[in-house]
């Protein structure tokens, strides 16, 4: 699934690999392994209030190219989570690592799409999926490479288009283009489907199961969505509180077997789902 | 070509009508005040069919027309109103001597340079007070006393600083160009979209890299409307400071035709600021246009 030698990080010779790899144009870098240690946040009271704990003693590993949903009511600090992982905000206590080093400000072995699309609205859609490239790149390599994704995410058609030119399924999958374009060890998605309708929502998720399939990389994808867990994830982390203890943390891992794409329909699956909204605190009716 | 007063015509001191002309600069100021307003509102709707040009042709030609009939009845004294055709000739007989050319050539280039100097400070300054909370922290009490000042009134000190010659007038409209341009660059920067910003820091840019992609051109809109604020208080600025001490440019010719009674060059005066007023703005304006097609 990871081609060995393929990893470009920040001296990789971009012409070897173009010889390994005929399928991209960049150094994909392979998977890599997160893993939380005892991870907390909690942010200081707005004037003078009291602090809030959001997140407590979070521990998780996650395993080079597999995808983990982590699913919770909303507000309950699944975001706050990925954020942590990408590096751009700071557990107030605890260690995170990607590939057994400590996680960067902003990291760049991984890469975010965000709840929203956050598209720069006076590029165009190619322009926004270059932001994404890795530095160094050169113009020649960049164009294809962008060219690729654009192919991936079937958006070749709106190449020049401006973001308030297209719908919120196309921005959202350029969006993901642009997470994927430096080809990230760990791909963070934050709800990327949340806002579709759903129809499209199960489109991308096909989409997602696709991408996946050409360029591994490890995935923590946020919803509040069961069946998007369901149909996605290796294993689902459920997030909740305690009602004695400020903060979320881990109140569930479940393994979802199957290989992907999965039958949303089938019984093993159904299953799960009632366990999970029974976790949730929603009655699922199932068998009654 | 470039212009000053040295070995032009002997330099007017303040006269003691200081009366008079003071009621005609606080004229001059509100004047430029609206104008300025409107001028923007004008500019963003300016995708101009024929229809629309004609339909902002009916109240010029309505003035016109009133303008003529009041100044041909016998009621109305030729010392109050001059005719139109009267301030043609006006324009004609200085054009012919070669004035009319150079006052509005000094008048023009005081204002672009004036103009070019404080709008590029106004971005500096508005550039580092948005983007820094320190320097905004550091600078903003004193900008915002400074800003308090009417403009104006610097006019006096900069002419003991300064002399009589170029830069003091060009220093008004510096001054008078940079805080419009300062105010709304920094508040839009302060006010960019974080989600944008922290897009771009996802994606690995910093600092000098992150203003240059994300945050200069999320405020482009806002840099080009300031600018054009900043234009209309510029020609505003040179009209006052040519008021006070001048002797060449449309100022001038203003408080020189009041002086000598000649309303019709007063006229001629008032018309042609107006016109290279809004010349300035509608170039400005197809620059705004070319900017937000490619960053709005």
């Amino acid at each position: 699934m990871c081609l060995p030698g393929l990893l470009g990080g920040e001296g990789g010779s971009y012409g070897d690999v173009m010889s390994l790899s005929e399928s991209t144009t960049v150094a994909v870098s392979p998977a890599l392994p997160v893993s939380l240690r005892g991870v907390g946040r909690t942010f200081p009271g707005v004037n003078g209030g009291e602090p809030r704990v959001v997140l407590r003693d979070v521990q998780l590993d996650i395993a080079p190219g597999e995808i983990v949903a982590l699913l919770g009511p909303s507000g309950c600090g699944k975001s706050t989570l990925l954020r942590q992982i990408s590096g751009l905000d700071r557990p107030t206590s605890g260690t995170l690592t990607i590939d057994r080093t400590a996680v960067a400000p902003a990291d760049q072995r991984s890469a975010v799409a965000f709840q929203e699309p956050r598209l720069l609205p006076w590029r165009t859609v190619a322009r926004n999926i270059e932001l994404g490239l890795p530095r160094g790149l050169d113009r020649r390599q960049g164009a294809a490479r962008v060219a690729e994704l654009l192919e991936l995410v079937q958006l070749s058609h709106a190449a020049g288009l401006k973001p308030r030119e297209i719908s919120g399924g196309m921005a959202q999958r350029v969006s993901l283009a642009r997470a994927l374009a430096r080809g990230p060890g760990v791909l963070l998605l934050d709800e990327p489907f949340g806002a579709l309708d759903a129809l499209t929502r199960l489109t991308m998720q096909d989409l997602l199961v696709d991408i996946h399939r050409a360029e591994p990389a490890t995935i923590v994808l946020v919803t509040h969505d069961v069946d998007e867990a369901l149909a996605l994830a290796d294993r689902i982390v459920l997030l909740g509180t305690r009602h004695d203890r400020e903060g979320a943390t881990i109140s569930m891992i479940l393994d979802v077997p199957g290989a992907r794409p999965r039958d949303r329909a089938s019984v093993v699956l159904t299953r799960l789902r009632a366990k999970l909204l029974e976790a949730l605190g929603v009655p699922s009716h199932h068998g009654s | 070509m470039s212009f000053d007063e040295r070995g032009g015509a002997p330099v007017r001191r303040p006269s003691p009508e200081g009366r008079r002309s003071a009621s005609l600069f606080q004229f001059v100021s509100s004047f430029g005040y609206s104008a300025s307003g409107t001028a923007i509102s004008e500019g963003s709707r300016s995708r101009s069919s024929l229809g629309t040009v004609l339909l902002g042709l009916v109240v010029p030609v309505l003035i016109l027309a009133t303008w003529w009939v009041a100044a041909e009845s016998p009621e109305v004294p030729d010392y109050l109103l001059p005719s139109p055709a009267q301030v043609v000739l006006a324009a004609i007989e200085l054009a012919e001597s070669g004035l009319l050319g150079t006052y509005i050539a000094i008048s023009v280039q005081r204002v672009l340079i004036g103009f070019a100097i404080g709008a590029s400070i106004g971005l500096a300054v508005g550039a580092l007070v948005g983007l820094s909370p320190l320097a905004s922290k550091l600078l903003n009490p004193t900008l915002g006393a400074l800003r308090a000042v009417p403009s104006l009134a610097w006019l006096p000190l900069l002419v003991i600083f300064m002399g009589i010659f170029e830069p003091p007038k060009i220093t008004l409209i510096a001054i008078g160009a940079a805080f419009p341009v300062f105010t709304t660059v920094a508040g839009a920067l302060r006010h960019v979209d974080p989600h944008l910003v922290e897009a771009g820091r996802a994606f690995g840019l910093t600092r000098f890299r992150l203003l240059t992609v994300v945050q200069l051109p999320a405020v482009v809109p806002s840099i080009v409307s300031g600018l054009r604020l900043a234009l209309a208080q510029s020609w505003l600025f040179l009209v006052a400071a040519e008021l006070a001490g001048s002797s060449m440019g449309l100022g001038f010719l203003l408080i020189d035709s009041q002086n000598n009674g000649r309303i019709d060059r007063l006229f001629l005066a008032i018309i042609l600021l107006g016109i290279l007023g809004k010349t300035t703005d509608a170039l400005v304006g197809l620059g705004e246009r070319a900017l937000l097609k490619r960053w709005g």
